[in-house]
This record gives structure tokens, C-alpha cells and sequence, in this order.
């Protein structure tokens, strides 16, 4: 299983702080797909991914048991 | 502990004391407050939030690149999350160089990195309504899923 965490105004889209869902094997890419039709989250396109506390592209393909976090553009500072 | 993220106000001196060093000849610290007026609208608070192990580790990365970047400098860097009020600090940076320019220019470098990598988001309170806001109006989003080189390295 894989943890998916959500931020930010994807945290109200999505209505969870975070999900557990099957992912290993797929892509950063193929995930966010199931995520936005699943879970009606919308913006995933304008947003970073981080595999395990790392930034990662959208082709990396997810390992069993990675937590995949869903980073829109940030505004800290 | 030289990278953190708080839940309580930030004691400015606490950040500084940490890049204390004999070889420095300069501190310079910033600290990013919190303002009422953008663009005519008037914000009534904030509310920060932060995916605080990954960005404890970002602020790391910002602190190792400053390292590379101008010899000497040590480097300290606290970000507040939860609610914040007009004029309350969110963000300490204190830097330590040998001469004073760098610790200048390093510290404008700190503050700049951290709008770009570190997940950290604030969501603002107006009178009329709420909003989280993307790097001011999602002018950079990440087509490819993660920050280009550029955004990486400049």
C-alpha cells in the first residue's frame, strides 16, 4: 500500500489530509489520474510531487510502501 | 537543529545565537512579517501550513547550497506554522559570514529559495472570504511535476 498526502487547497478538494491506495507500479503520472478522478481533485497538473520527502518527475514509478505527497506551488516565506 | 519548523512564536535572538562564529565579521538576519494591505485588500490573519518533515529537509538543502556558494557562511532558518496575526513573524533567517556582503546576498538567497521549494503554503483570511494562496497567483506552475533545474538552481 502506498500513503498519498494531500496540502493545501488540495487538502479541501480532496476532503482528506491523506489516503491509502494501491500505487506500486505506476507512475507519478498514472496516479495523479486515478487520484483527480477518484477523489474530484482538481490542479494536480500545476502541482510538484514528492516520492518519500523527495521532488519527483512525473514519469518515476511508484515502489510499495513510498508516500507520495502532492505539493501545489508553495507560498511560504 | 540549525532548520526548523514552529508552532510558536519565534524568538529572533534564538536563530541568531546559532550562526555565532568566530570567523564571522557579519550577521545578517531577515524576518518575514506578516502584512495587513495587498493590493488594496486587507488581510485579517493567516493560517500557515507545512509538510514539515520534507520541509525541514528543503530548508537543509537551502542551507548546504549557501555553504557551497559563499565560503564560511553558517546559516540558520526558522518558519512558523498555524495562525499568524498582522505584524507577527513567520520566518527568521539569520546568516553568518566572514565579510558582510556575502551575508547579505546570502540571506536574499535564502528567502527567495524558500518561495521556491520549500512546502510550506499560506492561506489567507480577508473579511470577505478565504483562499490558499500558490507562490502569488500560481505564476510558476510545474508542467513536468517537479521544479525545473532553473527553478532549482537560480
Amino acid at each position: 500500500m502506498n500513503k498519498v498526502l494531500f496540502f493545501a487547497h488540495l487538502r479541501d478538494e480532496a476532503g482528506h489530509e491523506s489516503v491509502e491506495i494501491e500505487a506500486a507500479g505506476k507512475t507519478v503520472a498514472e496516479l495523479k489520474q486515478i487520484i483527480a478522478e477518484k477523489y474530484g481533485v482538481q490542479k494536480l497538473d500545476t502541482s510538484m510531487t514528492a516520492i518519500n520527502e523527495e521532488f519527483s518527475s512525473n514519469d518515476e514509478v511508484i515502489n510499495e510502501g513510498d508516500t507520495v505527497a502532492f505539493i501545489p506551488p508553495v507560498s511560504g516565506g | 537543529m540549525n532548520y526548523e519548523i514552529a508552532k510558536e512564536p519565534i524568538n529572533v535572538q534564538s536563530v541568531i545565537d546559532k550562526v555565532v562564529q568566530r570567523d564571522a565579521g557579519a550577521i545578517t538576519t531577515f524576518i518575514g512579517t506578516v502584512r495587513e494591505m495587498t493590493k488594496g485588500k486587507k488581510t485579517l490573519y493567516l493560517i500557515y501550513d507545512a509538510y514539515e518533515p520534507m520541509a525541514v529537509k528543503k530548508l537543509e538543502q537551502i542551507g548546504t547550497e549557501i555553504q557551497e556558494r559563499w565560503n564560511g557562511a553558517q546559516v540558520a532558518i526558522t518558519h512558523r506554522v498555524g495562525r499568524l496575526d498582522i505584524t507577527d513573524i513567520a520566518v527568521v533567517i539569520a546568516v553568518s559570514t566572514p565579510h558582510r556582503n556575502d551575508a547579505y546576498e546570502a540571506n536574499r538567497y535564502a528567502i527567495e529559495r524558500i518561495k521556491e521549494i520549500v512546502p510550506i503554503w499560506k492561506k489567507e483570511h480577508w473579511e470577505d472570504g478565504q483562499e490558499w494562496i500558490g507562490n502569488q497567483l500560481e505564476t510558476v506552475p510545474y508542467p513536468t511535476g517537479k521544479p525545473e533545474e532553473k527553478d532549482l538552481n537560480e
